[in-house]
């Protein structure tokens, strides 16, 4: 047995785009144990709902995370529908999976470009961000806002998209989809990334099971896990599958990511050959929520809970919100052990952490 | 058309003596830990332990509610991916938890509020309130 020490890890790296840190017991160049440890961006959302009523809080869940923002609102506002018992409009499910469809793809392809700029392939992260921009660009043509574009409401959503802006949707989605091939190629075909990537950080389906992980981490150790599947938004009338590869490993997250964002081009495509041409986009809520109910949507990192509780005051008894980085923790001191020190950025990439989510 | 699921979402009201046992029945029926959170409620805690199939999508929560100044025990040594949902309960609300298997001591978020939505936060709110 090697001379074993404690390396620090951030809180600030380059590879982390927030503050994380942990502490690594190494072995030689091995990594046997890792604790990770968060708090330096603790911002108690959660406690706002004291001061905020019900409608308030969907501003708050929006701005628990920049990327995942519009399915924090979703998320959040599902719940609350739930409590009241309402059923909002159908088109409304539509835009809100339109929306939480586009966000995937810019949280994927977010995350594709920060890989790559994590194993320094800096002309790749540059590819990626600059078809993200086309994504974001759609957002806000659609809402007003590039990221938190506020348009859920209790009951359904404030904004409408109109028939041009279909066709925008459309022709960019196109476009997107035929840059995505050539730049996403080099992710699945290039020697140098693969020799980064494949058989790094593996989890067994046991493991992500027992460590309780989840989305694109459980999905690429072949747990088909898809909270869509549950039937919220306008998912029910969409054909698709999870998407799952066997290995486990940081090729197959990467994979897993690649392929869900064609699928969320696909999902928005039909949804928008779907989408009934109703003028109501949101069911009117009376009184108070009183009762309580757990809420699961599966966000570009996973499945995310969304507990509430009311008891007919404006503003709730409580609120949680349990992210998938959260879920994730776990899943990413296991993989790190056995695993060569040069290899700890990536791997922390790899659960696509967003720490402003798991601190809340 | 997606398969769509519309699972069973049980919330089932234990006895914390019986927290261990309900979490090892729920283990051994393959259920994964999806969340565990504390509410402070009507002075009481109020503890609530999501897990989730994977295959059936169904929802079984464990529902415990104790006194402020009661104990209750850690479930990490049945479910390790525990730990970081027992600390901030711990930590956030002051719930009394016995043998976390990585206990943080309240310094998981770092804060510098003892327990802000726990019965003392609540107490001085509304003293500042009157």
């Amino acid at each position: 047995m090697g001379k074993r020490s404690v390396i620090p890890f951030g809180p600030q790296h380059p590879v982390l785009p927030e503050p994380i840190h942990s502490d690594r017991v190494i072995e030689d160049e091995t990594v046997v144990e890792a604790v990770p440890s968060v708090g330096f961006i603790h911002r108690g959302l959660e406690g706002l709902v004291e001061k905020r009523d019900f409608n308030q809080m969907t501003y708050v869940a929006e701005r628990t995370c920049g990327i995942c923002s519009f399915q924090h609102g979703m998320g959040y506002c599902e719940a609350v529908e739930h409590v009241f018992g309402v059923e909002i409009p159908r088109r409304a499910k539509f835009l809100r999976t339109i929306w939480a469809e586009l966000g995937r793809m810019h949280s994927h392809l977010l995350w594709l470009g920060l890989l790559a700029d994590g194993f320094g392939y800096e002309n790749l992260f540059y590819q990626c961000w600059r078809v993200r921009e086309k994504v974001l660009d759609l957002q806000e043509m659609t809402s007003g806002g590039r990221l938190i574009f506020s348009v859920n409401t209790i009951g359904g959503v404030i904004k409408d998209i109109t028939p041009e802006q279909f066709a925008v949707i459309s022709d960019t989605l196109n476009d997107v989809e035929k840059e995505l091939y050539a730049v996403l190629d080099t992710f699945i075909k290039d020697y140098s990334v693969q020799s980064r990537l494949k058989g790094v950080g593996i989890l067994t389906k046991e493991q992500v099971h027992d460590l309780g992980c989840a989305g694109p981490v459980a999905r690429a150790s072949g747990v088909p896990m898809d909270m869509r599947r549950l039937g919220y938004a306008a998912y029910p009338e969409l054909d698709f599958d999870p998407i799952t590869y066997e290995d486990g490993d940081s090729y197959s997250r990467c994979l897993v990511r690649i392929d869900e964002v064609f699928q969320s081009i696909e999902l928005i495509r039909q949804a928008m050959g779907k989408i009934p041409d109703e003028k109501e986009l949101a069911t009117p809520v009376k009184g108070n929520p009183d009762g309580e109910y757990f809420m699961r949507v599966e966000q570009p990192r996973g499945e995310a809970v969304y507990y509430v509780k009311g008891n007919g005051k404006p503003n709730l008894q409580r609120m949680r919100i349990r992210t998938p980085t959260f879920a994730n923790l776990m899943g990413l001191c296991e993989m790190l052990k056995n695993t060569k020190l040069a290899d700890v950025g990536l791997l922390i990439l790899t659960i696509d952490p967003c720490i402003s989510c798991t601190e809340r | 058309m997606a398969q769509v699921i519309h699972p069973e979402e049980i919330i089932e009201t234990i006895e914390v003596d019986k927290l261990l046992t309900k979490v090892m029945e729920l283990k051994k029926n393959h259920y994964r830990i999806s969340q565990a959170c504390a509410a402070y409620v009507d002075e009481k805690f109020e503890l609530s332990y999501s897990f989730a199939d994977d295959e059936t999508y169904q929802y079984h929560t464990l529902r415990v509610v104790i006194d402020t100044y009661a104990e209750v025990p850690s479930i990490t040594e049945i479910v390790p991916a525990a730990v970081f949902y027992e600390n901030e309960m711990k930590e956030i609300f002051g719930v009394k938890i016995q043998m976390i298997s990585l206990d943080y001591n309240n310094k998981l978020y770092r804060i510098n509020t003892t327990t802000p939505l726990g019965p003392k936060a609540s107490a001085d709110k509304e003293e500042e309130e009157a």
